[in-house]
């Protein structure tokens, strides 16, 4: 009789929470008063600004159709972020840090070709560079790339193999090399492989990399995007200092509608528009908030405090582009391979 | 050794089981392996053969090596404690023995992470008497047999349970010293449960990432990249490698495969010296 | 003299049980709860009832119980297959389920996108079904795939529970309800079931804790925040946000999963008591 009792004790239990927990995703489920559902996949630094432009888009889309939208954010290395695009992560747009891992997209066939002038200033609403982040006091004396080869100075940077961010760390420091050096390749190499000497701790993202500098207190400099580091300042005000090196590289974060995506869902107009209104006053103005250059000149331009506007900038074009710059220097056997396992 | 049971039923639970293996585990392992089909021989052995590709081998392998020996031991002392001796919180220590199969990994890491790196007391402790963790093979060390003691300390534990003190106390009367106990007694009895335990934690410990992602600091130079880095790195990087991904992960698979295979053998070898 | 050498070497086993057993299992469940409070309870009860963490704890409740009722079954009757008959290939069977214990979760989540992911060979297949059933299911990067993820990763967990109980049970009760003409259910339901209930009880319980802290698979099939996160993906998101606040609120979310898993490892606590005791009747 008890075996009995228990069976069907244990029966009903199950059937009882795989109800409980039906009932629980029918409420969560497609709301049934026309509430859209609109994917942005965006890479990692971006967080909070998309937090923030979200609910300015919401309510922008609210005042043009009288209607609620609901935005959804995924973040995580460009690059894997671009493949799970790929794999079929249901993207109605991408915002991600290089042109070329939309160019992929592309390839794989759900973004349309000429996609980058379908918005201005290629598609780059907003725009960043690499700094070094100190420790206040920047008791190690470190101003441009020259301090990062010193021994002893500890360096945190993240992996170029498995992140964006890292390849243009690494190029910056490549392009202040080939200016210090006039050219001299094997001089360059020399430089750059003492910079990476120097680094401590390689994470497989911009994000880890920021981590282990702050939250677990390791090395002496990190070399981050602007955007990270100012915000990096703003949330723990007086310990660490922001230092700009002579040479830095311009890096054009790009956006693109997913149109193979956005055709199924329905949403090609929603994603022009919510892209198109990046440009606008409100949205720029709220991306140098966040610590992103704007495109928009005039409002870069207020944010001169922010922003040391007199770096000297080079861009990925100066590397033959991305696809070019990848394989001469991060590819298997390149020369980040060649300086890196020395 | 084919007979033919009478007890009914064998045909519906083979076609289940193996519908419900193939479907779930089978098929999307297949996929991993028709991917990495499409290297050739020498592009495999070319990535094989590649520093970092051997290093993260060595690396995980050589770790989880040194984790499960570890466990071993404290594996042995745990479970001896827990079946044998009396003592206030032993309940509550049976009782969380399970608590890294329960605790998400990626938690395991972060806090273990900032308990050993200089920030954390454990951490700054060490770091006074020059041992650095975190960010070294000892932090991987560490994650690894933090995932990995439960296994030897479950396998083990029923078997003591079972085995009876008498024959120790026997062995004790005759003048015996306790190492001898041990090694004569009670050791022959747990060998196969320990291979067991041993044989599990170090195949969870070879293919480990949550965990060891964050303390390990993933540096080529200081030898701290796991196997699965490697695989993540190849499918994160500017030019996805699927192929090379899933060859690495082919290469782990059969490691793991192999492994499993050796300890179910050795069980069913143990069973049927039981039943006998 | 013995007897005290004896006591000896108990206290010293004992001791270091408790220190190793305070330094790796202990330590790090004070270190989350000591991170997840240093803010105050306030924020504390914030982090847990935003709504992502709201969202990421529906999603895990249900990837959860519904893994755990398919490996039941397969649980179930797969450790019925194995030690009940005999057939060529056994060893090779019982391996095979026990490989997501030891595969590396990215595997995992690596064959899932390559099987059924946009460029997988099956996503025709699916397609098709979904165009015949008038459905819209993707088996990645959905809720879907999250529960797939969870039960290919605790997979092996219900039938290695069974197992060894059903071995050291034998077959002599079975095979004599199966001369007497007993189907094989009502063998199941009265002769087995009652040797393997603590047992299963055990797995279920290991299983779904198991199953609400998978990371690694669930990551390479879950991309959309609050919509098919589950709390370990809710908690590394917040980890990564990079803010001190973000951090606390990582370990706050933390700590809501390290209480689940402490209920869970009371309940199998109490489950192997009652266990042993009704062995002992």
């Amino acid at each position: 009789m008890k075996k009995k009792n228990f069976i069907r004790k244990t029966i009903s239990f199950t059937l009882a929470a795989a109800c409980m927990v039906f009932t629980f995703t029918g409420c969560g489920d497609k709301k049934e008063d026309g509430t859209l559902t609109f994917t942005n996949v965006s890479y990692d630094p971006t967080r909070e600004f998309y937090a923030a432009y979200n609910e300015l888009f919401a309510e922008h889309y609210k005042e043009e159709t009288g209607k609620e939208i609901e935005l959804v954010q995924s973040h995580g290395g460009s690059g894997s972020q671009a493949r799970s695009v790929i794999e079929g992560n249901d993207a109605d747009v991408v915002t991600l840090a290089l042109a070329h891992d939309i160019t992929a997209i592309e390839e794989a066939g759900l973004i349309e070709e000429g996609w980058i002038d379908e918005f201005d200033k290629n598609s780059s609403p907003y725009t960043s560079t690499i700094v070094f982040l100190v420790h206040s006091g920047n008791e190690k004396g470190i101003n441009d790339w020259d301090d990062l080869t010193k021994e002893g100075v500890e360096i945190i940077t993240p992996d170029p193999k498995s992140s964006g961010g890292a390849c243009w760390n690494f190029l910056a420091a490549w392009q202040y090399a080939k200016e210090k050096f006039g050219g001299d390749e094997t001089q360059m190499k020399d430089f750059v492989a003492q910079i990476y000497d120097n680094v401590l701790v390689m994470d497989s993202g911009a994000r880890g990399a920021t981590t282990t500098f702050v939250e677990n207190g390791q090395g002496d400099v990190l070399i981050a995007w602007e955007n990270e580091a100012l915000l990096t300042l703003e949330e723990y005000p007086g310990e660490y200092e922001l230092v700009t090196p002579s040479i830095s590289i311009l890096a054009e974060p790009s956006v693109a509608i997913v149109d193979e995506n956005a055709d199924k869902n329905g949403t090609q107009e929603i994603a022009k528009d919510y892209l198109e209104y990046l440009y606008t006053e409100d949205a720029q103005r709220l991306a140098g908030e966040n610590f992103y250059r704007p495109s928009d000149e005039t409002i870069l331009n207020e944010f001169a405090d922010t922003f040391d506007l007199s770096v000297n900038l080079c861009t990925i074009d100066d590397f033959g582009g991305w696809d070019q710059a990848y394989q001469d220097f991060f590819a298997d056997d390149a020369i980040f391979d060649e300086i890196y396992s020395k | 050794m084919k007979k033919k049971s009478i007890i009914p039923g064998f045909g519906l639970s083979m076609g289940i089981t193996v519908a419900m293996l193939s479907l779930i585990i089978l098929i999307p392992l297949a996929s991993v392996l028709a991917y990495s089909f499409r290297l050739s021989g020498g592009e495999f052995l070319d990535l094989m053969t590649r520093p970092n590709v051997v290093q993260s081998f060595v690396t995980s392998i050589g770790c989880a090596l040194a984790a499960a020996v570890i466990n071993c031991v404290f594996g042995v002392i745990l479970a001896w404690v827990l079946v044998r001796y009396d003592f206030p919180g032993k309940r509550l220590m049976d009782g969380m023995i399970e608590l890294p199969f329960a605790l998400p990994t990626a938690v395991a890491g972060i806090t273990l992470t900032k308990m050993y790196s200089d920030t954390g007391f454990l951490g700054r402790a060490f770091e006074k008497i020059g041992i650095e963790i975190a960010y070294t093979k000892i932090g991987i060390v560490i994650a690894m047999i933090f995932i990995g003691i439960p296994f030897v300390v479950r396998a083990i534990q029923p078997v003591l349970e079972k085995l009876s003190p008498s024959y120790e106390e026997a062995a004790l009367m005759l003048g015996a010293s306790r190492l001898t106990v041990f090694w004569k007694i009670i050791f022959p009895e747990i060998r196969p449960a320990l291979l067991t335990g041993f044989g599990l934690a170090l195949a969870r410990g070879i293919g480990e990432y949550g965990s060891v992602i964050y303390i390990s600091g993933n540096s080529e130079k200081n030898g701290t990249q796991v196997v699965s880095y490697i695989i993540m790195q190849k499918l994160n990087s500017g030019n996805v490698d699927y192929e090379g991904a899933a060859a690495i992960a082919l290469v782990l698979l059969i490691i793991s495969f192999l492994m499993l295979f050796l300890i179910n053998i050795i069980q069913h070898i143990a069973s049927r010296r039981t039943n006998a | 003299m013995k007897q005290n050498s004896q006591k000896i070497v108990q206290w010293i086993l004992i001791g270091i049980s408790v220190i190793f057993f305070l330094l790796m299992l202990v330590l790090p469940l004070f270190e989350v709860i000591y991170r997840a409070l240093k803010d105050g309870l306030e924020s504390y009860g914030r982090a847990l009832t935003a709504s992502n963490t709201l969202s990421a704890l529906k999603v895990t409740l249900i990837a959860t119980v519904i893994a755990v009722i398919v490996n039941t079954i397969f649980g179930v009757i797969a450790s019925w297959l194995v030690t009940k008959f005999d057939f060529r290939g056994k060893n090779v069977l019982s391996t095979l389920i026990d490989i997501p214990f030891s595969i590396s979760p990215v595997i995992a989540g690596l064959a899932y996108i390559m099987t059924f992911g946009r460029t997988g060979w099956a996503k025709p297949l699916i397609d098709g079904i979904n165009d015949a059933l008038g459905t819209d299911i993707a088996l990645v990067f959905s809720v879907p795939a999250v529960v797939l993820a969870t039960i290919f990763v605790t997979f092996p967990f219900i039938s290695r529970e069974i197992i060894p109980v059903l071995y050291a049970e034998g077959r002599d009760e079975e095979e004599a309800a199966a001369m007497m003409g007993a189907s094989g259910f009502t063998i199941f339901r009265k002769i087995t079931f009652p040797h393997i209930k603590w047992g299963l009880l055990y797995g279920i319980i290991l299983c779904a804790a198991r199953a609400f802290g998978e990371f690694g698979a669930v990551y390479a099939v879950s991309k959309a925040r609050g919509k098919t996160f589950t709390l370990p993906l809710e908690i590394d998101a917040l980890y990564m946000a990079g803010s001190a606040d973000s951090i606390t609120q990582a370990f706050a979310v933390s700590s809501l999963l390290v209480g689940m898993a402490l209920v869970m490892l009371i309940l199998k606590s109490i489950v192997e008591y009652r266990g042993k005791m009704k062995d002992k009747e």
